[in-house]
């Protein structure tokens, strides 16, 4: 089906990489434009309030400030849609691009400064007086759901909506089960922290009526439907770019108030206008992700077969639904069970209104928290049950002869009310982990104090539901100068999505690859595009682009052979000429003024295809510290294909420690006044060099997907998957003889100081 | 993130900067401004004049002698590292600055700066308490030195005069066959400290301690000497058992503060793990 | 305020507030943009630039205390033929994703590599902590460093300023 394959496949270097290593990468913020203004924000200083007045004249008054914006000049303020899982109920909660009467978070937006310059901008901003009258906040979930105080009074509850998974009887499996074993489990809110902040330049054709909007980012095409609603523009008149992008996992990219306010402020102002997020704001503003807490149990027999999974989830979403924010609790509930064969399952996960940041998907969003909780309760039923952790998994992995195997049903499911994983062997994966790990010499450390630290192996397996539907969509032009311009309706955040689209394209083609020309996600390229999320853009866009490529194959052949004479099929594309089998030729050039172009697109009906595998971890606990060192981490994965084997260990690499930032460092920190303490990157940690060096990440592809015909699985985030609950249980192994319950993330050095204290102390943050 | 506006000016002499101070309350020093620059960029200082001392000759050497070592206040972090006669000349000094930040931070980070900021987590005022150091200071009126025990009165709080620059730190002659340790425990390399412990101590002839130093940074809300540890190790001989006394001894000395990233008990645990490894490690090693 | 200092060989002038930090002049006022703002507290390390042979952290510098000073930037790291070594092993060691952090890596590496040209990776770790990636988990960047190592001890067979 595919071309000589010189490219998939082969650690191709990648083509992005020539321009970010000379520092020639276009971030929106290296964006300048004749006569741009530079906007700042004031956010609310207070979690929760009425707004009672703004006084902007001092700042309106200032040399250099140009305009002050409030929802006054607005008028009627646009609320931001949801993009996925518009769930009946959760329009109710959706966030104002500005407040006008009422905040309900720390940084949400209450107005907009213009000015000559950033620094002018943000002088203005501290120049407007707020008479905001505080409400008590709404600081966590527990106070959300007493609903007495309300962030939205008129719906009656802070309860934005509520998820059932289910199987099979879990009633009746609990009645019955020998074993039983029930726990409480946090993870704590945090973030995906991408090193760019957001921004947006916006510019305002007044002639033409038409906007156009650089820094875009993911889904800029529903971005863009979105954008020309709230102005009142139609989709055709409004453009947005994508540039370079500093990272997504998730957070960028979706629909933020200041997508709204900034082409807003550009059309108000009559000039462009461009705001750069600072990382302040930045801790605030941006979606924050994964604050979930559940009481759960687990049922077994005495052999460590797992009959049920029960329990009650709740999630911190924060102030406002916002345009994914309900994948998290959703996906939770859904992937609970993880790879495991669990034939009952009632899971409940409901998500509560804070007075906190609006929370959103980041890198396997609800799986990570669903690991860690899953995870930590087979490991404490191994325990019980004197199975050896890696024999529990073993018992319970769904076999491959039981593929495709259904999940749990998820109510109110949108479009994947069910779905089931379609291909593979999970065991394989394991085995291999167990044996690269050398799970087998390991064990013999598990709980021993060795020089001053205490030893902890452990390991865990995943799925990850990848490649998110509808479809993607793709262009192939051949140039006259012998060039393919290959254009997808993905997205770039860094993941190499060029290299690996160039690859594709040039297998199929059978051209060398520098003749692959890739532009992606800004919508002037294509009528609809879908973007980047769910770790779709290989399995959809890669097949989008195959499929243009194929039939691309077949237009120049057929162009060719009409030129020539003879067959299409006996056609050869060879440097840049058309030749058939008895030498004669034709160019490129020629047979482009043919114009040879596809248009193509790949749909999946949102059938999702699951990439899955094992991890394995080696923890060193230092009981007087806290400190905990992974001697080694090592994640084996099957991800159907791999196109390009150095991005895709990149992607795993970098998932991990994401995920080890997650377990042991990480944490939006918020006190009882609904004010953010982790406000900036002293006190917000994230992973450095110098924290894990000793991680590996093995691939395979024995099981190619069945459901797209270059058989790859989405690869971005499954390795950060088990990262939580392997490190939990690595530690909780480890300290075994202080009875450890590591039931709670970040396991930071003074909460592993204190399960290791041989007198308990309180008051641990 | 930007700043709020201020005027700049860079003057050639010491002099001419004490008046510009003397002149505007309003007025802030910078130095490396490794420090400062991040109170700007939050606006938690919003000062009106800032007094760069980039011309200013003449505090940026290291002296070593009989009296001790002498640290110019634009003496760098880098500069510290790259002296290796601190290897003998001071060793507690050199190792304690081998904690210090980050590699750029390092670059432009100086010794009157730290003193100045005052962070109760910074190492040089730790050590700068805890070795009997003196700071010296030029203001409008004159100069004056400080011993470093008095100096630091809080968080980010010093006995420094708004028109007052610090000019000179001087630790006293360091003693070749001194046991000393420098230990702290933070989250990331790098990050500030969330416990930190200076000691040193010398032997008599019966091989027992005497002229002990033990001062805590991280912990507390501003560097302050153990006096309670210092008085249970002099005249003893350091063993295991008063080793593990002394550890209990500090995590009860200690008032130290919670955050976000520790509890107070979580930080007198540190202490008591780090003095105990501190004092072991001490032990066992004698002068470098 | 008038400035005037050397960027990446070539002699500059600029007249800037006082506030404005080495970073947005850089950025914005002489549209060398490969030096990257991801925190402007000091924290992040994309902005790292090389000042006089030093690494430091463009964002707690003004400009104006720039003055007289050698400035390199990772626009002054390239030549336009081709990659050089530091780069060539970032690309070959997929040491960037994103690319935000990476000039901030490269002017790091670059001024390690050029006086420590035997930096074993403890020590290279341990410099560039003080530079945060959010996408590549680091491992790749510690292996592209080590192996432009070689391109560093035949230049230098001394130490030197960069």
């Amino acid at each position: 089906m595919i071309g000589a394959n010189r490219y998939i496949g082969s650690p191709v270097e990648r083509i992005e990489d020539l321009r970010f290593l000379r520092g020639r990468g276009e971030f929106v913020g290296d964006l300048q434009r004749e006569g741009m203004l530079h906007a700042a924000i004031l956010r609310s200083p207070v979690a929760h309030g009425r707004i009672r007045g703004l006084d902007a004249t001092a700042a309106r008054a200032m040399a250099g400030v140009h305009a002050v914006i409030t929802a006054a000049e607005i008028g009627a303020v646009p609320t931001i849609p949801l993009r996925l899982l518009p769930l009946p109920g959760s329009e109710r909660f959706l966030q104002p691009v500005i407040a006008a009467e009422r905040v309900r978070y720390v940084g949400e937006p209450i107005a907009v400064v213009l000015a000559d310059s950033a620094a002018l901008a943000e002088d203005g901003v501290g120049a407007i007086a707020l008479d905001i009258e505080e409400l008590p906040p709404v600081a966590d979930r527990h106070v959300s759901g007493k609903h007495d105080i309300l962030l939205f009074e008129e719906t009656g509850t802070n309860l934005a909506m509520k998820f059932t998974a289910t199987l099979g009887d879990a009633d009746a499996a609990f009645r019955d089960a020998p074993y039983v074993r029930r726990e409480s489990f946090q993870v704590q809110r945090h973030t995906a922290l991408p090193m760019e902040p957001r921004g947006v330049l916006a510019e305002w054709d007044a002639a033409q009526g038409r906007m156009t909007v650089l820094g875009a980012a993911k889904v800029p095409f529903f971005n863009r439907d979105t954008l020309a609603a709230m102005l009142g523009l139609g989709p055709a008149e409004v453009d947005l770019i994508e540039n370079d992008v500093g990272g997504g996992f998730g957070a960028r990219g979706e629909f933020y108030p200041e997508d709204f306010l900034i082409p807003f402020a550009a059309r108000h102002a009559g000039r462009p206008v461009r705001w750069i997020e600072d990382r302040r704001e930045h801790l605030t503003a941006m979606n924050h992700a994964r604050q979930a807490d559940c009481e759960v149990e687990i049922a077994c027999r005495r052999d460590g077969t797992i009959l049920g999974l029960r329990g009650e989830v709740f999630v911190d979403l924060g102030a406002y639904v916002r345009t994914n924010g309900l994948i998290q609790p959703r996906t939770l509930a859904q992937f609970f069970s993880g790879p495991y064969r669990v034939p009952n399952i009632r899971i409940t996960s409901t998500a509560l209104l804070t007075n906190k940041t609006p929370s959103g998907t980041y890198r396997a969003p609800g799986r990570y928290e669903a690991s860690f909780f899953c995870e930590r309760l087979v490991e404490l039923a191994a325990g019980d049950l004197g199975i050896d952790s890696a024999e529990m998994r073993r018992r319970n992995l769904i076999g491959a002869a039981e593929m495709p195997y259904k999940l749990a049903r998820l109510e109110p499911g949108g479009p994947a009310v069910d779905t089931e994983c379609d291909s593979g062997d999970y065991g394989e994966t394991l085995e291999r982990c167990l044996a690269e790990f050398g799970w087998a010499e390991k064990r013999e450390l598990q709980g021993r104090l060795i020089e001053g630290r205490y030893h902890g192996i452990a390991v865990a397996c995943f799925i990850e539901g990848s490649g998110a539907g509808p479809k993607e969509t793709a262009r192939l032009e051949l140039e006259p100068d012998g060039t393919v311009a290959v254009y997808v309706g993905s997205a770039a955040v860094g993941q190499g999505l060029e290299t690996v689209i160039a690859q594709i394209a040039a297998d199929t083609l059978g051209m060398p690859l520098d003749q692959m020309r890739v532009l992606h996600g800004s919508t002037p390229y294509l009528q609809e595009g879908y973007g980047a999320f769910a770790s779709r853009s290989t399995v959809l866009g890669g097949s989008a682009v195959f499929e243009g490529a194929r039939a691309l194959l077949e237009k120049i052949r057929a162009a060719a052979a009409a030129r020539l004479g003879g067959s299409a099929d006996e056609i050869e594309l060879v440097d840049g000429r058309a030749r058939t089998s008895d030498g004669s030729s034709v160019s490129f050039a020629e047979l482009a003024a043919d114009s040879l172009r596809v248009d193509a697109a790949f749909a999946n009906n949102n059938k999702l295809t699951y990439s899955y595998g094992s991890a394995a971890a080696h923890v060193a606990v230092d009981p007087g510290t806290g400190r905990v060192e992974l001697l080694d981490f090592l994640v084996v994965e099957d991800v159907g294909r791999i196109v390009n084997p150095l991005t895709l260990h990149g992607q795993a690499i970098g998932g991990i420690v994401q995920g080890l930032g997650g377990a042991f460092m990480e944490n939006l920190v918020y006190d009882a006044n609904g004010q953010l303490l982790a406000g900036n990157l002293a006190d917000y940690l994230i992973p450095t060099a110098a924290d894990f060096p000793t991680i590996r990440a093995i691939a395979l592809e024995n099981h190619p997907s069945p459901s797209n015909p270059l058989g790859v699985k989405g690869a971005g985030e499954g390795a950060i998957i088990p990262v939580g609950g392997l490190m939990a249980n690595a530690v909780a192994n480890a300290l075994t003889s202080f009875g450890a319950m590591p039931n709670q993330l970040p396991l930071s050095p003074a909460r592993v100081w204190q399960m290791a204290s041989i007198e308990k102390s309180v008051g641990v943050p | 993130m930007k700043p709020a506006p201020f005027d700049y000016q860079a003057p050639a002499t010491l002099r001419e900067a004490t008046l510009l101070l003397a002149a505007d309350p309003e007025a802030t020093v910078i130095a490396g401004g490794q420090s400062l620059m991040p109170l700007l960029a939050f606006r938690l200082a919003a000062p009106s004049l800032l007094v760069d001392l980039r011309r200013v000759s003449g505090l940026g050497t290291i002296a070593i002698g009989d009296s001790g070592v002498r640290l110019g206040a634009r003496v760098r972090w880098r500069d510290i590292e790259d002296d290796r006669r601190l290897v003998t000349a001071h060793p507690l000094l050199r190792e304690a600055i081998g904690h210090v930040a980050h590699y750029q931070i390092r670059n432009r980070g100086t010794v009157g700066g730290s003193l100045a900021h005052a962070d109760p987590a910074a190492e040089l005022p730790g050590i700068a308490v805890t070795c009997d150091a003196e700071i010296s200071l030029a203001g409008a009126a004159g100069t004056r030195t400080i011993p470093a025990g008095e100096f630091f009165t809080g968080p980010l709080s010093t006995l420094r005069r708004p028109d007052e620059i610090i000019t000179e730190l001087h630790l006293p002659p360091w003693s070749r066959d001194r046991r000393w340790a420098f230990r702290e425990f933070a989250q990331r390399q790098g990050d500030f400290a969330l416990a930190g412990i200076v000691l040193f101590y010398d032997e008599d002839q019966d091989g027992r301690a005497r002229n002990a130093h033990v001062g805590v940074i991280g912990a507390c809300n501003r560097p302050h000497r153990l006096i309670e540890v210092e008085t249970l190790l002099n005249g003893h001989q350091v063993d295991d058992g008063l080793i593990r006394q002394a550890a209990a001894t500090a995590a009860q000395a200690v008032d130290p503060p919670e955050d976000l990233h520790a509890g107070a008990a979580y930080r007198r645990g540190l202490v008591a793990t780090l003095v105990e490894r501190g004092l072991r490690a001490a032990a066992q090693k004698r002068g470098r | 305020m008038r400035v005037n200092f050397q960027l990446n060989g070539d002699s500059v002038e600029v007249d800037v507030e006082p506030r404005m930090h080495l970073a947005d002049c850089l950025r914005d006022v002489l549209r060398q943009t490969g030096t990257h703002l991801g925190c402007e507290h000091g924290v992040c390390g994309a902005c790292t630039v090389i000042v006089d042979g030093d690494a430091v952290r463009a964002c707690l510098m003004l400009a104006v205390q720039a003055e007289g000073s050698t400035v390199v930037t990772v626009e002054g790291l390239s030549t336009e033929a081709a990659l050089t070594p530091l780069q060539t092993a970032f690309r070959k060691h997929h040491a960037l994703q994103c690319g935000f952090c990476t000039p901030g890596m490269l002017t790091t590496a670059h001024a390690l590599l050029t006086e420590e040209p035997d930096a074993d990776a403890d020590r290279i770790r341990s410099v560039l902590s003080g530079n945060l990636c959010r996408c590549t988990g680091y491992i790749g960047i510690v292996e592209a460093v080590l192996e432009a190592r070689a391109a560093y001890r035949k230049a230098a067979p001394g130490a030197g300023k960069p």
